[in-house]
This record gives structure tokens, C-alpha cells and sequence, in this order.
């Protein structure tokens, strides 16, 4: 017996520690201090960086101990590490429990309706008012039913000695806007756990005209299968006229399932951008990155008009081809990803990204030299030559798209969590429980009309409603 | 006139609106009060319209439509939405309490705002929107957050005057906390004005003026003498603010305002804005980084700021309702809150790196 006692003691106490406002302080504290370590303290990067951080505070000498030591306790992955996760899950703990150790009291007002109370119970309402009326209960009955109708309250009427209780209620089931509000908070974190352990978080770079069945999780490099084949068509940055600022960086994708293509909403190539991913099988892939890594095989692809002919034309650096209708050739001679012309008149390369082409090409008749021009994707002024327009459309098979592959079933439990959690605040905020009990008696010549009421919030605005009341009872 | 002239007009009138504020203490003249509501009116008004037309120029650079077409895409664009809220705010305020007295507290923080636009050199042109920000998600985040930090920005000013009112003993922790919060605030924008009057700068972002030039023409200083200088400086204005603080009391309270008008107040403005941060802000942002980089939530410096903002106000809200927390240990809650807001709003594009750094341009 004793045994048990002592169980029950525990547990009593264990309950009472997490169901305390304490530690939720203690908690939210913890929190809120490891996490500006961890804002401060470069997460996931390398060493050397933190390293050189620190040494700004604790000098050179002492900035790799201090390292080695925040290390050690995970501060530089800090929000994957095991103390973290604790400190979060001793949150919801204690929110479940909070939450459930004072919903019974409020659990009982929810499911209880306003009902009629004693004179002395009315007459501890936080808001009174007594007006006298002249007429019948009867008159007064259906004008304060009115009034209240008035106001936006049902009137529940009961017979009382000498007269009758009218009670009227609104909101309250915002009462527990609090409760909605904390579950949600719950659901929330239930779906980052699903999150974790059932989806992957990965990424991939892909080459323009090649593809690939695995990614790479993000945090361990492990290569992960995607059940069918991903291809990148084409990938594509354009720019603000004249600048170097992106408008929108795109990929062309296709999937291939045992070899064969697969539509999606009726396509079988799928444009994403940055705000737009594309969804297959409950994996989503997002544009997140782009880079230059050219080869031999990549292809230029050139558009050329002479006359009334034109032909698009592909061709792999040093290659030529025959201007329609001529027999002059053209030869990819030279590259620029990115070319600019220095103060000098000297061209140069500014940047390792397609951010401005430029493709110079050696224009000979019979083995003999013409002329030679650079021709700049961007500038369609230099795509003229004298015997021909040259339009370079693109470098196609040099870019990579580089893309944020995800499977996350648990987001629909966050998202759920979201919308749940606004119906929680605004209950919680901005709607509120009012009463109103209206006693009414029969005196001498009239009806002696008592009314008492009381809001969980907003007063001000509750006060301005009970006097509205008030004045439709006189009239 | 384009939208530059008119965010001009609406910057001196809030600035003469301090003025005419403080004026309106000193003198108690009600005329004076009436010029100064209708300055800081006719700048709210110049305002709206510089805010509706850099819209139109912005919907003509991008072409993406209406939706994106809201000109909250950098640094100096939203610290400007910041002030119109504020001042919306105040004027709302003005009218429901029949009280002009706030002004005095409210137009510095516009008028500070403003001028740490000016001091900081930021970059003002209309840039278009880089891909990551074409969403449609940026109206209700970017717009519900800074409305949410507005009414944060009232609660503090609320609660600075609440604990001034109600603080007497020069000893006691709470008339410290105060006076020193306000004296800090006063040494940094003063140190950034030394700093914009020494180098004159026009340095194209925040970043390039944080790295460069914050603080160098006094606490950083190449020359030790100046740099100890500023400190004592800055300690000595934190001391005079220590010292004298108790004349703020007397001047709120020669208007008549209550404190429980202002614990009012200070309630009312986390009660609007901790929901609206929470949808807005947190949950918005939320849904917008899982349709932009695939995480809804990735421990970004923006976000766990937003959060330990979130967590403080949770805390002021759930300390009133359940501790029945009232008087001087709620004010500082409120204040502490709104420096959390201020860090995760300007100190985390200032001072930190993340996904989120292209919000500083």
C-alpha cells in the first residue's frame, strides 16, 4: 500500500514540475539562449570559419579551444543535436500537460450554458444596471428579447417568482481558443517529427541532357534511390535588361519511369522556377542553384539567316558550318561565359556563370579569312555579319540546374498545425465569452428590470454593448 | 513629383510632428497640438501616395502584376512601411483616447527610423525582384509582419512611459532598467549620426556601411583615445538619462495620463500584434520557405530570432493571464520583447548571415 502511495507521490510530482509555468520559463529561456549561440556561431560550416569568428572574441590563441569545446557540445550543428531536440521535447511536454491540467475547469464552463443565477451571484457580476420600465412583464419580455436580438444575443427565458431570468451567452467556445492554440503547437512539432524520420532531405546537380535515379542527403552525402529516372532537358537563367540581377532561373525536367516518360498534369517536360517546384510521387524537387561546367560535348547552338534561308545549326567547339546559300564556313573559335570589355578595350571573362555568353566565331571562304566576330547571346545588335545573321541561341549541355530534392510526409500535419493554430488565435484573441442574465420583477406600477453581465475580454467595447441593451429596454 | 519627392515631405513632416510634439508637452497649448496632429496627418497622407506610386513604378519595372508589385522587397522599403504603420497606429490611438500626448513618444521612433535611413546610406532605387522573392506569399508575410512590429514599436514606447511613470527610487531595478534602455538607445543613434556627419557616407548597402563605417568615427575608432572617449561618452549620456529620468514622469503625468491607460495600451498592442507576428510572420513565412527552398522551417538567423521574439511575448501574455503579472515586471517584459523585435528585424540582416541576407539590399 505504502508502495503505491509513494508511486503515486511521484508521479504527482513529476505531473506538478512539468505542469508548471516554471519551467516553461526555464524552457523558453534555454531555448531562446542556446539558439543565439547557434545564430551567432555558423551552423554546418567550416571549421576554419567558426574558428576565425571566435578568435575576434577570445584572440588567436584561445579561438581553437573554445572551438574544439563548442564543438564537442554540438553548438556547430546545434539545432540537430540530441540536447536540442530534448530541449524541445520537454516543450511540448510541458504544454501538453499545462494544457491538460487546467482544461478540466475550463472544460466545465465550455459545456455548461448560461444558466439563471441568485440575486447575490448577479450581484457580483462585474457589470450591473438597473433601470425601471413602465408596463407588464409580458412588455418587457419581448423588448429586451429584442434588445437582445439587438445586440447579437439569443434570449433563453425562465419563469422565476414574480417574474422571469432571461440568459444569453456568446462565444463560448473561445474559451478554448487557448487549448487550439497550444494543440496546435503540438501537431506542428508531431509533423517536423514525421518529417525527420520518414522523409530525406537531399540535393542534386544536373547536368543540361543528363539524368540521374539517385540524390545526395543533404547532411550525410548518402546516396539515396528515387525510384525513377530525373532528366534535365534544359536549364535557363534570364536577367534584367542590361543587368546582372536574375529575373527567374529555370529547368525544363522529365521523368522516366523503366525507360518510359511520364506525364504530369498532361506534360512530359516540366517547367520549375524558383517559387514553383515540381511534385512526383511524393517527392519534391526545387530550383535552388545553377552552375557552369562545360565539356567537350557541349553543344553551341546557333540560328543562322542568309537570304530568305535559315537553319538552326548544333556544333561542338572548334566545328564549323557553311552559311546557307554561301560557301563561306564559320568556326566556334573562342568562349565566354560572361564577357565584358575592360576600360582599356580589352575583353575579359567577369564571372564563371552564363551571366552574359559570347561565342567568337572565324568566318572563312575557300580556306581564306574574312572576318571574325564575338557574338553575344544577350545583344542582338551583334548578331549581324556581313554576309549573314548569326544568332547565338544557346550553350546547351555546359549548365547544371541545381536542384533541393525533398520527401516530407509529414508536412501536411505542419500545414494542418498552421490553419489549426489560426483558428486558435483568433478565437483566443480577438473573440470573446460574454453573459448577460436580465432579472425582471413586477413592482408597483412597472417592471423593475436588473440587468448583470460579464466578458472574458475587451470590455470597453462589452460596456458600449450593455448600454445599447439598456437603452432598447427603455424604448 | 515622383514617389522620392513625396517619401521627402512625409520624412520633414514627421520630424516637425516630433517637434510640435514635444512643443505640445512643453507648452500645453492646444493649438499647438492641433498643428501637430495635422502635420503628422499631412505626412501620412504623402505618405500613402509616394507608397501607391513607387507600387506603379515597381509594377512597371517588374511586370509580374499587381500582387507583386509591392514595394516591401528590401531593407529600405519596409523600414519606410514600418513608419506608415506606426504612424497609422498613433493616429488611431489619437483619436479613439482623445489624448495627444503620445505623439511625443511616438513620432522619435518615426522620425529615428527615417533618419537611420538617411545616416546608413542605404540604397533607395527600385531594384526588381529576385527570383527567391517572387511570390505571392511577399504581400502577406512582408505587410502582416511589419504591421505586427509597428504595434510592438507602441507597446514599447507605452511601456517605456508606464515604467517612467511608475518608477521613482533611483535605485529600485525596474527605474534602472528603463532609464538605461532608453540611454543605450539614445547613444547608438547619436554615435550613428557622428558617424553619418564624419563620413558623409553614401555607401550602397547597409551591409558595405556596417562593415566599413558603423561605429568607426566613435567606439571603433582607429584612434584608442577617441573610441574610450565614446564610451565614456555614451556611459555618461546612459548616466544623465539615469540622472534626470524622474522629469519624464512629471511631464506624462502633468497630461493626465494614467497608468493603467498605459498598461492598457502596452496589452492591447501585443494582443493585435502577437497574433498577426505569429500568422503573418511565422506561419506565412513558414509556407513561403516550403514553396522556395523546400524547409519550412531551416533554423535560419531570421526565423530562431522570430521565434525567441515570439517566445517572449508568449511569455508577457502567458505571465499576465496566469501569474496575473501586472505593473513594472510586465512593462520590462514588453520593452525586452521589443528589443528582441528590433534585433530580429534590423540586427539579423545587419549583423548576421543567412538565407535571408538578400533582405538588406
Amino acid at each position: 500500500m505504502s508502495d503505491k502511495k509513494e508511486n503515486r507521490n511521484v508521479v504527482d510530482k513529476i505531473w506538478n514540475v512539468f505542469s508548471s509555468i516554471t519551467l516553461a520559463v526555464v524552457i523558453f529561456s534555454l531555448i531562446s539562449i542556446t539558439s543565439i549561440v547557434g545564430t551567432i556561431i555558423e551552423q554546418q560550416a567550416e571549421p576554419e570559419r567558426n574558428i576565425k569568428l571566435l578568435s575576434k572574441f577570445f584572440g588567436e590563441s584561445f579561438a581553437p579551444t573554445v572551438f574544439k569545446m563548442l564543438d564537442s557540445f554540438g553548438f556547430t550543428n546545434m539545432y540537430g543535436s540530441w540536447w536540442f531536440m530534448t530541449l524541445l521535447f520537454v516543450f511540448a511536454a510541458n504544454l501538453v500537460i499545462c494544457s491538460l491540467d487546467r482544461l478540466p475547469k475550463i472544460w466545465k464552463v465550455v459545456k455548461e450554458p448560461v444558466k439563471p443565477l441568485s440575486p447575490e451571484l448577479l450581484n457580483s457580476m462585474p457589470l450591473k444596471k438597473e433601470i425601471f420600465l413602465k408596463g407588464r412583464v409580458d412588455n418587457a419580455r419581448s423588448a429586451a428579447e429584442a434588445a437582445l436580438k439587438g445586440i447579437g444575443f439569443k434570449a433563453d427565458i425562465h419563469a422565476e417568482a414574480g417574474g422571469v431570468q432571461i440568459c444569453a451567452e456568446k462565444g463560448r467556445y473561445s474559451r478554448l481558443g487557448v487549448y487550439v492554440t497550444h494543440f496546435s503547437i503540438i501537431l506542428i512539432l508531431i509533423g517536423a517529427v514525421v518529417g525527420i524520420f520518414f522523409g530525406f532531405n537531399a540535393s542534386l546537380n544536373l547536368l543540361e541532357g543528363t539524368s540521374s535515379a539517385i540524390v545526395y542527403d543533404r547532411r550525410t552525402g548518402k546516396e539515396i534511390p528515387l525510384g525513377f529516372d530525373l532528366k534535365c532537358n534544359d536549364f535557363e537563367v534570364s536577367f534584367y535588361d542590361n543587368s546582372d540581377t536574375p529575373k527567374s532561373f529555370r529547368s525544363r525536367l522529365a521523368i522516366f519511369e523503366n525507360g518510359k516518360p511520364v506525364k504530369i498534369n498532361g506534360k512530359e517536360v516540366t517547367e520549375i522556377d524558383v517559387n514553383s517546384p515540381l511534385k512526383y510521387k511524393g517527392i519534391t524537387f526545387y530550383q535552388s542553384s545553377y552552375g557552369f561546367s562545360p565539356s567537350k560535348d557541349s553543344l553551341f547552338k546557333v540560328s543562322v539567316t542568309s537570304g530568305a534561308k535559315k537553319e538552326d545549326i548544333s556544333l561542338r567547339f572548334g566545328e564549323s558550318f557553311t552559311i546557307p546559300g554561301t560557301n563561306i564556313n564559320g568556326k566556334i573559335a573562342d568562349f565566354s561565359p560572361a564577357i565584358a570589355v575592360d576600360e582599356s578595350g580589352k575583353l575579359f571573362t567577369y564571372a564563371e556563370t552564363m551571366n552574359n555568353p559570347a561565342v567568337f566565331i572565324e568566318f572563312t571562304e575557300g580556306g581564306k579569312q574574312k572576318y571574325s566576330r564575338w557574338i553575344l547571346k544577350r545583344y542582338p545588335q551583334t548578331w549581324t555579319v556581313p554576309d549573314a545573321t548569326v544568332e547565338f541561341k544557346d550553350l546547351w549541355g555546359a549548365q547544371y540546374t541545381g536542384l533541393q530534392v525533398r520527401r516530407d510526409p509529414g508536412v501536411w500535419i505542419v500545414y494542418l498545425g498552421c490553419l489549426v493554430m489560426a483558428v486558435g488565435l483568433y478565437a483566443a484573441f480577438f473573440m470573446s465569452h460574454a453573459r448577460i442574465w436580465i432579472t425582471l420583477k413586477e413592482e408597483k406600477g412597472g417592471v423593475k428590470a436588473f440587468i448583470a453581465a460579464s466578458v472574458n475580454k475587451n470590455k470597453i467595447a462589452f460596456e458600449q454593448k450593455i448600454e445599447k441593451l439598456a437603452g432598447g429596454l427603455n424604448g | 513629383m515622383d514617389s522620392s519627392q513625396f517619401f521627402g515631405i512625409s520624412g520633414i513632416a514627421y520630424i516637425l510632428a516630433m517637434v510640435a510634439y514635444i512643443a505640445y508637452l512643453a507648452f500645453r497649448n492646444s493649438t499647438v497640438g492641433v498643428i501637430a496632429t495635422t502635420i503628422t496627418a499631412v505626412g501620412f497622407v504623402s505618405q500613402t501616395i509616394a507608397f501607391v506610386m513607387r507600387g506603379i513604378e515597381f509594377y512597371d519595372l517588374g511586370q509580374m502584376g499587381v500582387m507583386r508589385a509591392i514595394p516591401l522587397t528590401n531593407l529600405y522599403e519596409s523600414l519606410v512601411f514600418f513608419v506608415w504603420c506606426l504612424i497609422l497606429g498613433y493616429l488611431v490611438i489619437e483619436w479613439k483616447y482623445k489624448n495627444r500626448s503620445f505623439g511625443a513618444f511616438i513620432t522619435p521612433i518615426a522620425g529615428m527610423a527615417l533618419a537611420f535611413i538617411d545616416i546608413s546610406g542605404m540604397d533607395k532605387n527600385i531594384h526588381p525582384l529576385i527570383p527567391a522573392l517572387q511570390s505571392n506569399w511577399l504581400l502577406a508575410h512582408v505587410t502582416m509582419s511589419f504591421i505586427a512590429y509597428a504595434a510592438f514599436a507602441i507597446s514599447f514606447a507605452t511601456g517605456i512611459m508606464y515604467l517612467a511613470v511608475t518608477t521613482e527610487n533611483k535605485k529600485s531595478g525596474a527605474y534602472i532598467f528603463w532609464t538605461v534602455t532608453l540611454g543605450i538607445f539614445a547613444a547608438v543613434l547619436i554615435a550613428m549620426g557622428i558617424d553619418f556627419m564624419a563620413f558623409k557616407v553614401a555607401a550602397r548597402s547597409p551591409e558595405a556601411f556596417i562593415q566599413s563605417y558603423l561605429f568607426k568615427a566613435t567606439f571603433r575608432n582607429a584612434s584608442g583615445i577617441i573610441a574610450l572617449l565614446s564610451y565614456f561618452g555614451a556611459a555618461g549620456l546612459v548616466f544623465l538619462t539615469w540622472r534626470y529620468g524622474h522629469a519624464l514622469k512629471k511631464l506624462i503625468e502633468s497630461f493626465s495620463i494614467s497608468q493603467e491607460i498605459l498598461d492598457d495600451l502596452t496589452y492591447k498592442n501585443i494582443a493585435i500584434g502577437f497574433p498577426i507576428f505569429t500568422l503573418g510572420g511565422l506561419i506565412f513565412g513558414a509556407i513561403w520557405a516550403d514553396q522556395a527552398w523546400g524547409k519550412y522551417w531551416s533554423w535560419d538567423p531570421k526565423e530562431t530570432w522570430s521565434l525567441i521574439t515570439w517566445f517572449v511575448y508568449a511569455f508577457y501574455l502567458h505571465a499576465r493571464f496566469l501569474r496575473g503579472w501586472r505593473g513594472n515586471k510586465i512593462a520590462i517584459v514588453a520593452v525586452v520583447g521589443f528589443v528582441c523585435t528590433i534585433f530580429t528585424y534590423l540586427g539579423v540582416n545587419l549583423l548576421l548571415s543567412g538565407l535571408h541576407s538578400y533582405g538588406g539590399g
